[in-house]
């Protein structure tokens, strides 16, 4: 076994440097001049485990920021705690500095119902409930007091529904259950749950993980016409969705952010080396 | 040999004969090279000779044991019968059982009649044949069957699918048993109704609004003539359980959401089991507390406000079967919601729905039949729960919907029917078997309509 397989080899030497320094310091443009949200110095903790190690970053209003990284590097963590979806978790706790628009979202007045309803979320797998496709929709509307007679609720559905262009495919069967529908119609239809409130931000959650390769790029397409109206911040594993759909990447690596740059400079130039190693596969 | 000594011994062979089957595909896949070489594992060959050494046996066994007794019981008849000595039809069974008790010893043969004497030998005579014949068959059967399937090991037999379908059949029979004993009950129930609706016709007893079953025993006792109208003990049994669902459901399901979605482990920890020791508590216990504690409290404080409420309250009956029933529905209910997959709450949740909206918006619709049928179970349970009854609301069969007055139920006059000597063919014992089969109707529909309920309003999730 003297003659070492290159690729093993490469593996090897990528292996020695992944080790991350406690005084990592996030290269690249991190910070924009108009900011949605501001996160500062933000640590996460499951019970004694830290998953999240001091990340600062901004999002800019309108735009569409991605996150990409190995499994367990902590970026869905780290979307979760922005619309606070961590506080489901017990052992979960939030330390640092998370700002929309300058009011922290950890402050203790702060009333969680208000922020959810202002940071919508989509996940991973489709959850539509187990209504009809106009309660889907109609849900948050209800629950938020945004429509005041049935004609009002009609149009906020049919336009929600528009935007997450499923209209033409339901408007026949808008009374039968939203769990009829197939993978990619069900995650639009989540899609359309969300924006139904008219939320400021769109957390997405590797959103087309669980979806086939059309289906996919039907949502990729979606994403691209809510970012004319919405700022997204969208978690995924795969590369090229990221450079498809954003305008900025941020790569996490082991509960560090490790780069923030715009998205063509990261897939064609990054900073660092180890964002350079992922992308070019050489781990993840 | 007694049956179940040969029951042992048939068990015994068929162990033994599984460790001879098992053992000789072993020398047979030996020289093949393996076991991979043979078509079924070991164990399979070992199976396939245990069953064919004792099924066959085993059902000429229960067939024998069916047949045994009314075969022997003729020809000793017919014995007698040549004797001379049955004259009417009717002695029969009365002459059969004397004849079955010379046999055992429990009269005593002295001072018998020599026939019967005579036809109790023949009895104990045919009873030793008979014993010996089914022994020496079941033997012969099991060597017979051991043998067979030993000569058809080899090592191309699929003993595999042979043994899979006898199983499949094994769990076949254990279902029908449960099946055909629930007929069965039925069915009896449903004969001895008929004949008492021979002699109370039907719908006396169904809308009939009046219940004293006291029957005269002699001709010239004073108003006994005895009415049976069931409709005053189904109101009572309705009138109770809903006093109980009316505490149960709401105190359940809630309790049930508090654990599911708002407690903390430790909490949770310790108070589903708390409250599930409420269903331990035997019903007797809750009985005395109806009829001790909270009847007399009733009383009192419906006195200071005016009101009378009777010492023996369906109100006390009613309240204390609700608290019984909490567990039955909490639990239930709990396992239904904990169920509810973590993503539909994640959904409701980021929409900015509070906790209570998520639980009443998605989960109780999506947990619905879940919660439903533990309802149902618990409804069952009201209905068909005697003893409270009896101990806190009393005997007195009275037509009322008023909660503070005593009432009756179903199974308590069933209780009262049945208990103390009786001769089984006076319509006022038959009276227990009638209220029995409506009690099994009602219950019935009312499973039929929650089901209907649930299919109508079921939120389903996947």
């Amino acid at each position: 076994m003297n003659a070492i397989d290159p690729v093993m080899g490469a593996k090897a030497e990528v292996k020695q440097n992944l080790e991350v320094a406690d005084n990592q310091v996030t290269v690249g443009s991190c910070f924009t001049d108009a900011p949605k949200m501001t996160m500062r110095n933000v640590n996460v903790f499951y019970d004694d485990k830290q998953a999240i190690h001091n990340v600062s970053v901004d999002i800019a209003k309108n735009e569409v920021i991605a996150m990409i990284g190995p499994s367990g590097c902590g970026k869905s963590t780290f979307l979760r705690s922005l619309n606070r979806m961590n506080d489901t978790v017990e052992s979960c706790r939030v330390e640092g500095e998370i700002c929309m628009d300058g009011e922290n979202l950890y402050a203790p007045k702060l009333d969680v119902v208000e922020l959810r309803a202002r940071v919508g979320m989509v996940f991973q797998k489709p959850n539509p409930f187990p209504k009809s496709i106009y309660d889907n929709v109609a849900y948050g509307p209800k629950i938020h007091g945004l429509a005041d007679t049935r004609v009002d609720l009609d149009e906020i559905v049919e336009d929600s529904l528009r935007k997450a262009s499923l209209w033409e495919e339901v408007k026949e069967r808008l009374h039968q259950s939203g769990t009829g529908l197939s993978g990619g119609q069900q995650q639009r239809l989540c899609i359309a749950r969300a924006i139904a409130v008219s939320p400021e931000v769109i957390l997405m959650d590797e959103p087309c993980s669980a979806l086939d390769p059309i289906a996919t790029a039907k949502i990729e397409e979606l994403i691209e016409e809510l970012s004319q109206n919405f700022t997204i911040a969208i978690v995924t594993h795969s590369m090229q969705q990221a450079a498809r759909v954003s305008h900025r990447t941020a790569y996490f690596h082991l509960g560090r952010l490790i780069e923030v740059n715009p998205t063509e400079q990261v897939f064609t130039m990054p900073e660092h080396e180890l964002t350079e190693a992922y992308i070019t596969g050489r781990f993840g | 040999m007694q049956a179940t000594n040969i029951l042992i011994l048939i068990l015994g062979l068929g162990l033994f004969a599984f460790y001879l089957g098992r053992g000789r595909s072993l020398a047979l896949a030996k020289p093949l090279g393996g076991i991979r070489h043979i078509h079924s594992l070991p164990s399979y060959y070992g199976a396939h000779v245990a069953l064919w050494c004792a099924l066959p046996s085993l059902l000429l066994l229960g067939l024998w044991m069916i047949f045994d007794d009314p075969l022997i019981n003729s020809i000793v008849l017919k014995s007698l019968a040549a004797g001379g000595l049955v004259t009417e039809s009717s002695g029969e069974s009365l002459l059969m059982n004397k004849v079955t008790n010379l046999a055992q010893g429990i009269l005593p043969r002295q001072g018998a009649e020599p026939e019967l004497v005579a036809a109790a030998d023949l009895m104990l005579r045919l009873e030793v044949i008979s014993r010996w014949s089914l022994t020496a068959l079941m033997m012969t059967l099991s060597l017979m069957g051991f043998g067979w399937s030993w000569s058809r090991i080899s090592s191309s037999f699929r003993a595999r699918p042979r043994v899979e379908k006898v199983m499949e059949k094994l769990l076949l029979t254990c279902a029908c048993v449960a099946i055909f004993t629930t007929l069965g009950i039925v069915l009896s129930v449903l004969f001895e109704s008929i004949q008492f609706f021979r002699s109370v016709p039907i719908d006396d007893f169904v809308f009939g609004l009046d219940w004293s079953p006291q029957t005269a025993i002699r001709e010239d006792q004073v108003g006994s003539s005895g009415s049976f109208g069931a409709v005053p003990l189904f109101v009572g049994t309705l009138l109770i359980s809903a006093v109980a669902m009316c505490i149960a459901v709401p105190v359940g399901l809630m309790s049930a959401i508090y654990l599911a979605e708002y407690a903390s482990k430790s909490v949770r920890g310790f108070a589903k089991p708390a409250l599930e020791v409420l269903a331990g508590i035997p019903t007797v216990v809750y009985g005395f507390f109806a009829a001790l504690t909270v009847a007399p409290f009733l009383r009192d404080l419906g006195a200071s406000f005016g009101l009378s409420v009777s010492s023996e309250s369906a109100l006390a009956a009613g309240g204390v079967m609700g608290v019984m029933i909490i567990p039955f529905i909490s639990s239930l209910a709990d396992d239904v919601i904990t169920a509810v997959p973590q993503s539909m709450r994640d959904g409701s949740l980021a929409m900015g729905a509070t906790k209570s909206e998520t639980v009443r918006n998605v989960i109780i619709p999506a947990a619905l039949p879940g919660i439903v049928g533990g309802i149902m179970l618990a409804v069952s349970r009201a209905i068909g729960e005697t003893m409270i009854v009896v101990m806190a609301a009393g005997m007195a069969a009275k037509l009322t919907a008023n909660p503070l007055d005593s009432v009756t139920t179903v199974t308590v006059q069933i209780v009262t029917l049945l208990t103390g000597d009786q001769e089984f063919d006076s319509p006022k014992t038959l009276a227990a078997f009638a209220l029995g089969l409506m009690l099994f109707v009602v219950t019935l529909m009312l499973n039929i309509f929650a089901l209907q309920i649930v299919k109508k309003y079921r939120e389903q999730y996947d």
